[in-house]
């Protein structure tokens, strides 16, 4: 084991943003009973402490690998792209103006009639859209078309941040 | 994390919160946002014939701080020619709304939202 590993590596997985989830459960899975402090009680000190710093990197591997959103992101960073940057110029008018409609939709659910009804509709369409998003991704990203990959994880992260409000709403609601 | 008073007093009394018609001839809009938060913003300029902003909205989806940078520079522009707003600085905005470090990029997107306005409404006059 080798915690310089990326977390596909560490794991056992190929390098891709299509992964299999059960396969991926089960490698961690294993990893965890080799890594079982019991296992480690009678080593020396040394090994007890690389033990646990694997368990760490495996914690957060299979957290990252987990999502598609920080697979993605992840998988990008690999390449020594960083799609946090802050930079607005490249992101395309109309996608923004789409973001803004659904946040107002978003807005107005608490005054419709039915907000439940209403909520899971537009739930529907921020599903569809990331659902597309994903797609292109993993499309480009086979393809090494990095500059779009990388637009097209930006576009998750505005979609990733309205299903937290949304969320939040439904919360609101229910309470 | 503090807000500043400024920052406080326009989250909560924002100023030229709305719309206008993108269509229009006289009227640039702005639309930027930040992957890094998911925030969006709107920023919209009505321009007279002479060249100065006579009316800005905007409308902001995000932190305290982006609705505050945007609401202070619909408040500033009014008033100004257009090549006086797109000269317009992210610092002087977080300069004057006391934004600490972590909360810079939302004046910076203030600033890319003017500026695209003004683009926006520069473009609009060429066709």
């Amino acid at each position: 084991m080798d915690i310089n590993k990326n977390y596909f590596e560490f794991i056992g997985l190929p390098v891709s943003f299509h992964i299999d989830q059960s396969e991926l459960a089960d490698r961690s899975l294993e990893l965890q009973k080799t890594l079982h402090p019991d296992r480690y009680a009678h080593k020396s000190e040394r090994e007890q402490r690389m033990a646990v710093q694997y368990m760490a990197h495996l914690n957060e591997g299979v957290a990252t690998l987990k999502s598609p959103l920080l697979r993605a992101q992840y998988l990008l960073q690999l390449q020594g792209i960083d799609t946090f940057s802050e930079s607005s110029a490249s992101i395309d008018p109309m996608f923004l103006m789409e973001q803004m409609e659904l946040r107002e939709q978003l807005e107005e659910i608490p005054e419709q009639d039915d907000p439940f009804e209403a909520l899971d509709d537009l739930t529907g369409e921020v599903d569809q859209l990331l659902k597309q998003l994903r797609e292109r991704f993993a499309q480009q990203y086979q393809d090494q078309d990095l500059e779009a990959a990388t637009s097209a994880v930006r576009k998750m992260q505005f979609l990733e941040k309205l299903v937290v409000e949304i969320e939040r709403l439904e919360d609101r609601l229910d309470g | 994390m503090a807000y500043s008073d400024k920052v406080i007093d326009h989250y909560e009394n924002p100023r030229n919160v709305g719309k206008m018609n993108d269509k229009d001839s006289n009227v640039g809009t702005g639309m930027v946002g930040a992957p890094a938060c998911g925030d969006v913003m709107r920023l919209q300029i009505k321009v007279s014939d002479e060249g100065i902003i006579e009316d800005a909205k905007f409308k902001t989806y995000g932190c305290g701080s982006a609705i505050a940078s945007s609401s202070l520079v619909t408040e500033w522009v009014k008033g100004m020619s257009l090549d006086e707003a797109a000269e317009l600085k992210n610092t002087s905005i977080a300069e004057e709304l006391a934004l600490p470090p972590v909360k810079i990029h939302c004046s910076v997107l203030a600033e890319d939202a003017i500026k695209a306005a003004v683009a926006d409404y520069k473009e609009k006059q060429d066709k």
